[in-house]
């Protein structure tokens, strides 16, 4: 029984110190809640930071809000044979009035976890292989607004 | 109360099963090698271990309980038997060798006998299995033929099949990948390996665009039963190896060495008698940081190689 290893080929100092080419970051930041009264509503900065080639640019910064996470996790589930992670809650119970006793989805603290579970949920997505196949998830990241009315489909 | 329980009862009752007791004494018993093979319900026994080719031969001891009275029988015989039972159908045992040695024609035995038996150069044509829903098993059974109920006695016997070096044994070197996310070039250095042998091998990447936490390699165990539309797969891992731990980059080669001769292997079993087959594979899995899992089966072949200097050894065989 021969046990020596199998021949191989030597790696290169340039390809051992090259820099990384999986780097992929997205940040959910700066919740901003605007208008008034019942009209209220919070988004979120989403600054996209990658060295992917699917994604066409290597730095994007929009602004989304909890529907339109939302609607990105129905178009995959819909179009992707990915398990689509789950969102943070939708808190219905903390819109009613008269429930609540403080600011309810504005509270500072609702803000925040709604917004850590939101940068889970994006990253989780943005780096699944089958995800980043389709234009949904490209036009959330990238687009300046979301195009509800757009053609769904693949971008490779 | 179910049928065969009504009839065991009566057995009884009346002490027909008490009657005779029959055993079953191979002639080579003290020299012949013994393997512990565990039964169904996981109990472990000692069976005696045979070859293609040799001979099965012995004595039956025919012990009457009660003596002074007779037992009247139709004949008395002995038969060497190779059968495959599936689990789903019970009753249904299929034979595919069965030999038989009258040992003595109807009459009465009036004290306790003792028979000789002998079943030359036997030809035993497949490896015993003992699988998750199929049992290959090779077994000696005396019969005492009566009008009412037959007494019988079983001796499981343990087979063993050895093959010869492969004259060919190609390694096995692919790659394989998605594109742009992760190509890797993985090599074993042989496909048929025998049951003490080592996995050599390598994964080498050429692109690695995903953040890999660790990467394993199992060996897997299927079992296919039934033919054509009805065949049902059954699955088993053997182990799980962790190869490398951390996230590799282009150019990177991890080597592979796993030991085989720690693991409850056996043969590679293709299509026997058209009823079942166990086939082993080789799992490469990588794992990125979301948990999500990449992997490459690859069907590898496994035989039994006969070692030197093996007589009475005693090894694990489930």
């Amino acid at each position: 029984m021969s046990t020596a290893r199998v021949a191989m080929n030597r790696q290169g100092v340039e390809d051992a110190y090259a820099e990384p080419m999986n780097f992929l970051e997205i940040d959910v930041l700066d919740p901003q809640t605007h208008g008034l009264g019942r009209a209220r509503y919070t988004d979120y900065e989403i600054r996209l930071r990658t060295n992917l080639p699917v994604f066409k640019v290597q730095e994007a910064v929009v602004r989304r809000r909890y529907s339109d996470f939302e609607w990105l996790k129905n178009e995959l589930e819909r179009d992707s044979k990915i398990l689509v992670p789950a969102l943070p809650g939708k808190a219905i119970m903390k819109q009613l009035p008269l429930l609540t006793k403080d600011e309810g989805i504005f509270e500072d603290a609702f803000i925040e976890e709604r917004r850590k579970g939101l940068e889970v949920f994006i990253n989780k997505i943005a780096g699944h292989p089958l995800a980043q196949n389709e234009r949904c998830l490209h036009m959330f990241l990238v687009d300046r607004r979301i195009d509800r009315n757009y053609t769904p489909g693949k971008i490779r | 109360m179910t049928f065969p329980s009504i009839f065991l009862f009566i057995q009884s009752f009346f002490g027909f099963g008490q009657t005779a007791q029959i055993d079953i004494v191979l002639d080579d018993k003290s020299t012949r090698p013994q393997i512990e093979v565990k039964d169904e319900e996981g109990h472990k026994n000692q069976l005696y271990l045979f070859l293609d080719g040799e001979t099965v031969k012995g004595q039956v001891h025919i012990n009457l309980k009660t003596p002074g009275k007779k037992l009247e029988h139709n004949g008395i015989k002995v038969e060497f038997l190779g059968q495959i039972e599936m689990f789903y159908d019970r009753g249904n045992h299929h034979e595919f060798t069965s030999l038989v040695r009258e040992l003595a024609p109807p009459g009465e035995m009036t004290r306790s006998q003792t028979f000789q038996f002998e079943f030359q150069n036997v030809e035993k044509s497949h490896e015993s299995y003992n699988g998750i829903n199929v049992r290959l098993r090779y077994l000696l059974r005396v019969t005492i033929v009566r009008r009412l109920a037959d007494i019988t006695k079983e001796l499981d016997l343990w087979v063993h099949q050895y093959s010869i070096l492969p004259k060919i044994n190609n390694s096995i070197k692919m790659e394989v990948g998605i594109e742009d996310c992760l190509h890797i070039e993985f090599e074993y250095s042989k496909s048929k390996y025998y049951l003490k042998d080592a996995i050599v091998g390598k994964i080498y990447f050429l692109l690695v665009r995903i953040k890999i936490k660790h990467m394993e390699l199992a060996i897997i165990k299927r079992e296919s039963t039934g033919t054509g539309p009805n065949v049902y797969n059954e699955s088993e891992t053997i182990t799980k190896y962790e190869i490398m731990d951390g996230a590799p980059v282009r150019g990177e080669s991890i080597p592979i060495r796993l030991f085989l001769a720690g693991f409850e292997l056996a043969p590679t079993m293709r299509d026997i008698n058209k009823k079942f087959s166990v086939r082993y594979y080789l799992n490469l899995v990588l794992v990125d940081e979301e948990e999500r899992r990449y992997f490459k089966q690859q069907e590898i072949t496994l035989w039994r190689k006969k070692e030197d200097g093996e007589t009475a050894e005693q090894y694990l065989v489930s």
